[in-house]
Protein backbone atom coordinates (compact mmCIF):
# COMPACT_ATOMS: atom_id res chain seq x y z
CA UNK A 1 0.00 0.00 0.00
CA UNK A 2 1.41 3.38 -0.92
CA UNK A 3 1.76 5.77 1.97
CA UNK A 4 1.61 9.43 1.25
CA UNK A 5 3.65 11.46 3.69
CA UNK A 6 4.18 15.19 3.30
CA UNK A 7 5.80 17.64 5.66
CA UNK A 8 5.15 21.36 5.52
CA UNK A 9 8.10 23.02 7.15
CA UNK A 10 10.55 25.87 7.11
CA UNK A 11 14.23 25.13 6.55
CA UNK A 12 15.39 27.29 9.50
CA UNK A 13 12.69 26.30 11.97
CA UNK A 14 13.88 24.20 14.92
CA UNK A 15 10.33 22.86 15.32
CA UNK A 16 10.15 21.81 11.70
CA UNK A 17 13.54 20.18 12.09
CA UNK A 18 12.27 17.94 14.91
CA UNK A 19 9.64 16.44 12.61
CA UNK A 20 12.16 15.90 9.80
CA UNK A 21 14.65 14.18 12.06
CA UNK A 22 11.95 11.88 13.42
CA UNK A 23 10.87 10.83 9.91
CA UNK A 24 14.48 10.22 8.93
CA UNK A 25 15.14 8.14 12.06
CA UNK A 26 12.18 5.96 11.09
CA UNK A 27 13.32 5.78 7.47
CA UNK A 28 10.00 7.14 6.25
CA UNK A 29 9.99 8.69 2.76
CA UNK A 30 8.28 12.02 2.62
CA UNK A 31 7.79 15.00 0.41
CA UNK A 32 9.07 18.21 1.95
CA UNK A 33 7.31 21.47 1.22
CA UNK A 34 9.11 24.62 2.33
CA UNK A 35 6.63 27.25 3.48
CA UNK A 36 7.36 30.94 3.15
CA UNK A 37 6.43 31.63 6.75
CA UNK A 38 7.80 35.16 6.81
CA UNK A 39 6.13 36.06 3.57
CA UNK A 40 3.09 34.28 2.28
CA UNK A 41 1.78 31.18 3.97
CA UNK A 42 0.21 28.84 1.44
CA UNK A 43 -3.52 28.15 1.32
CA UNK A 44 -2.76 24.53 2.05
CA UNK A 45 -0.94 25.40 5.28
CA UNK A 46 -3.83 27.57 6.42
CA UNK A 47 -6.24 24.79 5.50
CA UNK A 48 -4.36 22.09 7.42
CA UNK A 49 -3.51 24.20 10.47
CA UNK A 50 -6.32 26.72 10.82
CA UNK A 51 -5.92 27.07 14.58
CA UNK A 52 -2.23 27.97 14.80
CA UNK A 53 -1.32 28.57 11.13
CA UNK A 54 2.22 27.34 11.76
CA UNK A 55 4.76 24.82 10.58
CA UNK A 56 5.45 21.98 10.92
CA UNK A 57 2.38 20.20 9.58
CA UNK A 58 2.59 16.49 8.85
CA UNK A 59 0.17 15.19 6.25
CA UNK A 60 -0.30 11.42 6.33
CA UNK A 61 -2.54 10.03 3.61
CA UNK A 62 -4.24 13.41 3.45
CA UNK A 63 -4.80 13.78 7.20
CA UNK A 64 -3.01 16.64 8.98
CA UNK A 65 -1.20 16.46 12.31
CA UNK A 66 0.16 19.68 13.80
CA UNK A 67 2.32 20.81 16.75
CA UNK A 68 5.82 19.34 16.67
CA UNK A 69 5.50 17.30 19.87
CA UNK A 70 2.15 15.85 18.79
CA UNK A 71 3.73 15.01 15.43
CA UNK A 72 6.64 13.23 17.13
CA UNK A 73 4.25 11.09 19.21
CA UNK A 74 2.20 10.30 16.10
CA UNK A 75 5.27 9.24 14.11
CA UNK A 76 6.40 7.01 16.99
CA UNK A 77 3.02 5.28 17.19
CA UNK A 78 2.50 4.91 13.47
CA UNK A 79 5.93 3.61 12.47
CA UNK A 80 6.82 1.31 15.32
CA UNK A 81 10.34 0.23 14.30
CA UNK A 82 13.37 2.17 15.65
CA UNK A 83 11.39 3.35 18.69
CA UNK A 84 12.55 6.64 20.17
CA UNK A 85 10.37 6.58 23.28
CA UNK A 86 10.84 4.02 26.07
CA UNK A 87 8.20 1.30 26.43
CA UNK A 88 8.11 1.35 30.22
CA UNK A 89 5.35 3.74 31.38
CA UNK A 90 7.49 5.40 34.04
CA UNK A 91 10.47 5.92 31.73
CA UNK A 92 8.10 7.23 29.07
CA UNK A 93 6.61 9.72 31.55
CA UNK A 94 10.15 10.80 32.51
CA UNK A 95 11.08 11.36 28.84
CA UNK A 96 7.92 13.41 28.32
CA UNK A 97 8.76 15.45 31.41
CA UNK A 98 12.16 16.42 29.96
CA UNK A 99 10.62 17.11 26.57
CA UNK A 100 8.15 19.52 28.15
CA UNK A 101 10.94 21.11 30.20
CA UNK A 102 13.02 21.75 27.10
CA UNK A 103 10.08 22.99 25.08
CA UNK A 104 8.56 25.29 27.70
CA UNK A 105 11.51 26.45 29.76
CA UNK A 106 14.92 25.67 28.34
CA UNK A 107 14.56 26.58 24.71
CA UNK A 108 12.37 29.72 25.02
CA UNK A 109 14.60 31.21 27.73
CA UNK A 110 17.78 30.48 25.79
CA UNK A 111 16.24 32.01 22.71
CA UNK A 112 15.28 35.09 24.75
CA UNK A 113 18.77 35.33 26.20
CA UNK A 114 20.29 35.38 22.73
CA UNK A 115 17.93 38.10 21.52
CA UNK A 116 17.53 40.22 24.60
CA UNK A 117 18.68 43.79 24.95
CA UNK A 118 21.88 44.47 26.90
CA UNK A 119 20.14 45.67 30.05
CA UNK A 120 17.91 42.58 30.36
CA UNK A 121 20.49 40.10 29.28
CA UNK A 122 22.04 39.24 32.63
CA UNK A 123 18.78 38.25 34.29
CA UNK A 124 17.57 36.14 31.37
CA UNK A 125 21.01 34.60 30.93
CA UNK A 126 21.12 33.54 34.59
CA UNK A 127 17.73 31.92 34.25
CA UNK A 128 18.85 30.16 31.08
CA UNK A 129 21.97 28.83 32.82
CA UNK A 130 19.87 27.39 35.62
CA UNK A 131 17.78 25.56 33.05
CA UNK A 132 20.85 24.26 31.26
CA UNK A 133 22.25 22.96 34.54
CA UNK A 134 18.98 21.13 35.19
CA UNK A 135 18.89 19.75 31.64
CA UNK A 136 22.44 18.51 32.00
CA UNK A 137 21.42 16.49 35.07
CA UNK A 138 19.00 14.54 32.86
CA UNK A 139 21.94 13.19 30.87
CA UNK A 140 23.29 11.53 34.01
CA UNK A 141 26.41 10.15 32.39
CA UNK A 142 24.64 8.86 29.30
CA UNK A 143 25.82 9.64 25.79
CA UNK A 144 22.38 10.74 24.64
CA UNK A 145 19.22 11.51 26.60
CA UNK A 146 17.82 8.35 24.99
CA UNK A 147 20.79 6.27 26.19
CA UNK A 148 23.14 4.75 23.61
CA UNK A 149 21.07 6.06 20.74
CA UNK A 150 19.06 9.19 20.01
CA UNK A 151 15.64 9.28 21.61
CA UNK A 152 12.75 11.71 21.52
CA UNK A 153 14.32 13.92 24.20
CA UNK A 154 17.41 14.30 21.98
CA UNK A 155 15.25 15.16 18.99
CA UNK A 156 13.55 17.94 20.95
CA UNK A 157 16.83 19.05 22.54
CA UNK A 158 18.21 19.65 19.04
CA UNK A 159 16.67 23.10 19.36
CA UNK A 160 18.99 23.73 22.30
CA UNK A 161 22.05 21.95 20.97
CA UNK A 162 22.29 23.20 17.46
CA UNK A 163 20.08 26.22 16.94
CA UNK A 164 21.04 28.01 20.11
CA UNK A 165 24.74 27.61 19.46
CA UNK A 166 24.33 29.30 16.12
CA UNK A 167 22.46 32.22 17.65
CA UNK A 168 25.04 32.55 20.41
CA UNK A 169 27.87 32.79 17.93
CA UNK A 170 26.12 35.67 16.27
CA UNK A 171 25.42 37.49 19.52
CA UNK A 172 28.90 36.82 20.86
CA UNK A 173 27.56 35.38 24.12
CA UNK A 174 28.58 31.96 25.26
CA UNK A 175 25.93 30.12 27.22
CA UNK A 176 26.38 26.49 26.26
CA UNK A 177 30.12 26.38 26.87
CA UNK A 178 32.34 23.35 27.42
CA UNK A 179 33.67 24.59 30.75
CA UNK A 180 30.28 25.55 32.22
CA UNK A 181 28.36 22.51 30.97
CA UNK A 182 30.85 19.81 30.01
CA UNK A 183 28.35 16.95 29.70
CA UNK A 184 25.78 18.97 27.79
CA UNK A 185 28.40 20.46 25.51
CA UNK A 186 29.74 16.98 24.74
CA UNK A 187 26.22 15.80 24.06
CA UNK A 188 25.66 18.61 21.55
CA UNK A 189 28.88 17.66 19.73
CA UNK A 190 27.97 13.96 19.67
CA UNK A 191 24.47 14.79 18.55
CA UNK A 192 25.54 17.06 15.71
CA UNK A 193 28.06 14.43 14.58
CA UNK A 194 25.51 11.65 14.10
CA UNK A 195 25.33 11.00 10.38
CA UNK A 196 21.56 11.14 10.26
CA UNK A 197 21.61 14.46 12.10
CA UNK A 198 24.47 15.88 10.00
CA UNK A 199 22.55 15.16 6.79
CA UNK A 200 19.45 16.93 7.92
CA UNK A 201 20.53 19.95 9.96
CA UNK A 202 20.22 23.25 8.12
CA UNK A 203 23.72 24.27 7.00
CA UNK A 204 25.44 26.57 9.46
CA UNK A 205 26.70 28.90 6.75
CA UNK A 206 23.11 29.48 5.62
CA UNK A 207 21.57 29.61 9.11
CA UNK A 208 24.05 32.11 10.52
CA UNK A 209 23.32 34.97 8.07
CA UNK A 210 19.63 34.16 8.19
CA UNK A 211 19.37 34.48 11.98
CA UNK A 212 21.62 37.58 11.82
CA UNK A 213 19.11 39.11 9.45
CA UNK A 214 16.19 38.23 11.74
CA UNK A 215 17.89 39.74 14.78
CA UNK A 216 18.87 42.89 12.88
CA UNK A 217 15.30 43.38 11.70
CA UNK A 218 13.97 42.74 15.21
CA UNK A 219 16.36 45.30 16.69
CA UNK A 220 15.42 47.78 13.98
CA UNK A 221 11.70 47.32 14.65
CA UNK A 222 12.24 47.66 18.40
CA UNK A 223 14.36 50.77 18.02
CA UNK A 224 11.51 52.45 16.17
CA UNK A 225 8.91 51.49 18.82
CA UNK B 1 1.12 -6.73 45.76
CA UNK B 2 -1.07 -3.70 46.13
CA UNK B 3 -0.28 -0.49 44.37
CA UNK B 4 0.44 2.55 46.46
CA UNK B 5 -0.92 5.67 44.85
CA UNK B 6 -0.59 9.13 46.39
CA UNK B 7 -1.70 12.41 44.87
CA UNK B 8 -0.15 15.70 45.96
CA UNK B 9 -3.10 18.01 45.51
CA UNK B 10 -4.28 21.56 45.88
CA UNK B 11 -8.07 21.61 45.83
CA UNK B 12 -8.65 24.72 43.61
CA UNK B 13 -6.16 23.54 40.98
CA UNK B 14 -7.76 22.61 37.65
CA UNK B 15 -4.66 20.60 36.83
CA UNK B 16 -5.02 18.48 39.97
CA UNK B 17 -8.74 18.00 39.27
CA UNK B 18 -7.81 16.39 35.95
CA UNK B 19 -5.84 13.71 37.77
CA UNK B 20 -8.62 13.11 40.28
CA UNK B 21 -11.11 12.58 37.45
CA UNK B 22 -8.77 10.11 35.75
CA UNK B 23 -8.13 8.18 38.96
CA UNK B 24 -11.88 8.12 39.60
CA UNK B 25 -12.65 6.87 36.09
CA UNK B 26 -10.15 4.06 36.43
CA UNK B 27 -11.38 3.12 39.91
CA UNK B 28 -7.94 3.56 41.44
CA UNK B 29 -7.66 3.84 45.22
CA UNK B 30 -5.36 6.63 46.27
CA UNK B 31 -4.33 8.86 49.16
CA UNK B 32 -4.90 12.54 48.57
CA UNK B 33 -2.50 14.91 50.30
CA UNK B 34 -3.40 18.62 50.38
CA UNK B 35 -0.53 20.97 49.80
CA UNK B 36 -0.28 24.55 50.99
CA UNK B 37 1.28 26.29 48.02
CA UNK B 38 2.49 29.12 50.25
CA UNK B 39 4.22 26.59 52.48
CA UNK B 40 5.23 23.64 50.31
CA UNK B 41 5.89 20.33 52.04
CA UNK B 42 9.24 18.57 52.04
CA UNK B 43 7.58 15.73 50.18
CA UNK B 44 6.47 18.00 47.34
CA UNK B 45 9.91 19.59 47.06
CA UNK B 46 11.45 16.14 47.01
CA UNK B 47 9.01 14.67 44.49
CA UNK B 48 8.99 17.63 42.13
CA UNK B 49 12.29 19.43 42.74
CA UNK B 50 12.40 21.10 39.35
CA UNK B 51 9.01 22.80 39.21
CA UNK B 52 7.88 22.42 42.85
CA UNK B 53 4.28 22.24 41.60
CA UNK B 54 1.21 20.11 42.00
CA UNK B 55 -0.25 17.80 40.89
CA UNK B 56 2.29 15.06 41.52
CA UNK B 57 1.24 11.44 41.31
CA UNK B 58 3.40 9.12 43.37
CA UNK B 59 3.04 5.51 42.23
CA UNK B 60 4.82 2.99 44.43
CA UNK B 61 7.18 5.74 45.54
CA UNK B 62 7.98 7.05 42.04
CA UNK B 63 6.81 10.57 41.18
CA UNK B 64 5.20 11.69 37.95
CA UNK B 65 4.46 15.36 37.42
CA UNK B 66 2.74 17.56 34.80
CA UNK B 67 -0.97 16.78 34.58
CA UNK B 68 -1.19 15.68 30.91
CA UNK B 69 1.86 13.46 31.36
CA UNK B 70 0.19 11.99 34.46
CA UNK B 71 -3.02 11.34 32.47
CA UNK B 72 -1.10 9.48 29.76
CA UNK B 73 0.75 7.49 32.43
CA UNK B 74 -2.48 6.53 34.18
CA UNK B 75 -4.04 5.54 30.86
CA UNK B 76 -1.08 3.31 29.98
CA UNK B 77 -0.69 1.61 33.38
CA UNK B 78 -4.38 1.11 34.19
CA UNK B 79 -5.58 0.19 30.75
CA UNK B 80 -8.34 -2.20 31.86
CA UNK B 81 -11.19 0.29 31.69
CA UNK B 82 -12.29 3.80 30.71
CA UNK B 83 -9.63 4.59 28.12
CA UNK B 84 -8.77 8.28 28.16
CA UNK B 85 -7.06 8.28 24.80
CA UNK B 86 -8.20 6.69 21.53
CA UNK B 87 -6.22 3.67 20.37
CA UNK B 88 -5.96 4.88 16.77
CA UNK B 89 -2.78 7.00 16.34
CA UNK B 90 -4.52 9.65 14.26
CA UNK B 91 -7.41 10.06 16.70
CA UNK B 92 -4.86 10.19 19.51
CA UNK B 93 -2.94 12.95 17.78
CA UNK B 94 -6.11 15.01 17.43
CA UNK B 95 -6.96 14.50 21.11
CA UNK B 96 -3.42 15.44 22.16
CA UNK B 97 -3.57 18.51 19.93
CA UNK B 98 -6.68 19.80 21.71
CA UNK B 99 -5.36 18.91 25.16
CA UNK B 100 -2.22 20.89 24.29
CA UNK B 101 -4.35 23.80 23.01
CA UNK B 102 -6.28 23.89 26.31
CA UNK B 103 -2.99 23.78 28.21
CA UNK B 104 -1.49 26.66 26.26
CA UNK B 105 -4.49 28.96 26.51
CA UNK B 106 -7.11 28.56 29.21
CA UNK B 107 -5.12 28.85 32.45
CA UNK B 108 -3.02 31.86 31.50
CA UNK B 109 -5.82 33.76 29.77
CA UNK B 110 -8.26 32.94 32.57
CA UNK B 111 -5.77 34.23 35.09
CA UNK B 112 -5.57 37.57 33.32
CA UNK B 113 -9.37 37.73 33.41
CA UNK B 114 -9.79 37.17 37.16
CA UNK B 115 -6.77 39.29 38.10
CA UNK B 116 -8.58 42.28 36.64
CA UNK B 117 -5.62 44.40 35.58
CA UNK B 118 -5.35 46.70 32.53
CA UNK B 119 -5.36 43.78 30.11
CA UNK B 120 -8.64 42.32 31.37
CA UNK B 121 -10.77 43.37 28.39
CA UNK B 122 -8.26 41.89 25.97
CA UNK B 123 -8.10 38.71 28.05
CA UNK B 124 -11.91 38.37 28.09
CA UNK B 125 -12.00 38.53 24.30
CA UNK B 126 -9.20 36.00 23.97
CA UNK B 127 -10.94 33.67 26.42
CA UNK B 128 -14.22 33.80 24.53
CA UNK B 129 -12.40 33.16 21.25
CA UNK B 130 -10.69 30.08 22.71
CA UNK B 131 -13.87 28.74 24.23
CA UNK B 132 -15.72 29.29 20.94
CA UNK B 133 -12.96 27.40 19.10
CA UNK B 134 -13.35 24.54 21.57
CA UNK B 135 -17.12 24.66 21.23
CA UNK B 136 -16.75 24.33 17.44
CA UNK B 137 -14.50 21.33 17.95
CA UNK B 138 -17.10 19.73 20.24
CA UNK B 139 -19.72 20.21 17.54
CA UNK B 140 -22.72 17.95 18.00
CA UNK B 141 -20.83 15.30 19.96
CA UNK B 142 -21.90 14.48 23.49
CA UNK B 143 -18.32 14.77 24.65
CA UNK B 144 -14.99 15.66 23.03
CA UNK B 145 -14.19 11.97 23.40
CA UNK B 146 -17.34 11.01 21.49
CA UNK B 147 -19.84 8.84 23.35
CA UNK B 148 -17.71 8.91 26.50
CA UNK B 149 -15.36 11.42 28.08
CA UNK B 150 -11.75 11.34 26.96
CA UNK B 151 -8.57 13.24 27.66
CA UNK B 152 -9.85 16.49 26.12
CA UNK B 153 -12.95 16.46 28.33
CA UNK B 154 -10.81 15.68 31.37
CA UNK B 155 -8.37 18.47 30.44
CA UNK B 156 -11.06 21.11 30.00
CA UNK B 157 -13.89 20.40 32.43
CA UNK B 158 -12.02 21.46 35.61
CA UNK B 159 -11.69 24.99 34.22
CA UNK B 160 -15.49 25.22 34.00
CA UNK B 161 -15.65 25.40 37.77
CA UNK B 162 -13.64 28.62 37.42
CA UNK B 163 -16.13 30.11 34.94
CA UNK B 164 -18.19 31.79 37.66
CA UNK B 165 -15.03 33.52 38.95
CA UNK B 166 -13.99 34.65 35.45
CA UNK B 167 -17.52 35.95 34.81
CA UNK B 168 -17.88 37.76 38.11
CA UNK B 169 -14.42 39.34 38.06
CA UNK B 170 -14.80 40.23 34.40
CA UNK B 171 -18.47 41.13 34.44
CA UNK B 172 -19.54 39.03 31.45
CA UNK B 173 -21.36 35.81 30.66
CA UNK B 174 -19.59 32.78 29.25
CA UNK B 175 -22.89 30.94 28.77
CA UNK B 176 -24.16 33.74 26.55
CA UNK B 177 -21.24 33.26 24.18
CA UNK B 178 -20.81 29.49 24.52
CA UNK B 179 -24.09 27.85 25.50
CA UNK B 180 -23.14 24.44 24.06
CA UNK B 181 -19.91 24.35 26.03
CA UNK B 182 -21.69 25.20 29.26
CA UNK B 183 -24.26 22.47 28.47
CA UNK B 184 -21.39 20.01 27.87
CA UNK B 185 -19.90 20.86 31.28
CA UNK B 186 -23.28 20.20 32.97
CA UNK B 187 -23.53 16.88 31.14
CA UNK B 188 -20.07 15.82 32.32
CA UNK B 189 -20.95 16.60 35.93
CA UNK B 190 -24.34 14.90 35.75
CA UNK B 191 -23.21 11.73 34.02
CA UNK B 192 -19.77 11.22 35.53
CA UNK B 193 -19.37 10.88 39.28
CA UNK B 194 -15.62 11.17 38.87
CA UNK B 195 -16.20 14.68 37.52
CA UNK B 196 -18.79 15.83 40.05
CA UNK B 197 -16.60 14.56 42.89
CA UNK B 198 -13.41 16.17 41.62
CA UNK B 199 -14.82 19.63 40.93
CA UNK B 200 -15.36 22.00 43.87
CA UNK B 201 -18.42 24.22 43.78
CA UNK B 202 -17.87 27.38 41.69
CA UNK B 203 -18.62 29.54 44.73
CA UNK B 204 -15.82 27.85 46.65
CA UNK B 205 -13.46 28.68 43.81
CA UNK B 206 -14.71 32.28 43.80
CA UNK B 207 -14.08 32.55 47.54
CA UNK B 208 -10.57 31.25 46.97
CA UNK B 209 -9.99 33.71 44.11
CA UNK B 210 -11.10 36.66 46.23
CA UNK B 211 -8.75 35.54 49.04
CA UNK B 212 -5.94 35.23 46.51
CA UNK B 213 -6.66 38.68 45.09
CA UNK B 214 -6.49 40.15 48.60
CA UNK B 215 -3.22 38.39 49.17
CA UNK B 216 -1.85 39.74 45.90
CA UNK B 217 -3.01 43.24 46.77
CA UNK B 218 -5.44 43.37 43.86
CA UNK B 219 -8.46 44.26 45.94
Amino acid sequence: MGEEVKLFGYWASPYSYRAELALKLKGVSYEYINEDIFGNKSDLLLKYNPVHKKVPVLLHNGKPIVESLVILEYIEETWKHNPYLPQDPYDKATARFWIKFIDEKCFPTLWLAAWSAENEREKVTNEACEYLKTLESALNGKKFFGGETIGMVDIVASSVGYFIRVTQEIMGINLLSADKFPQLFQWSEDFANCSIVKESLPPRDKLLPFVKGLIAKYQQDNAKA
Amino acid sequence: MEDEVVLLDFWPSSFAMRVKIALGEKGIKYKCKQEDLFNKSTLLLEMNPIHKKIPVLIHNGKPISESLIILQYIDQVWNHKSPLLPSDPYQRSQALFWADYIDKKIYSIGRRVWMGKEDQEEAKEELMQCLKTLERELGDKLYFGGQNIGVVDVALVPFTTWFYSYETCGNFSIEAGCPKLVAWAKRCKENYRSVSEALPHPLQIYEYVMELKKRLGLV
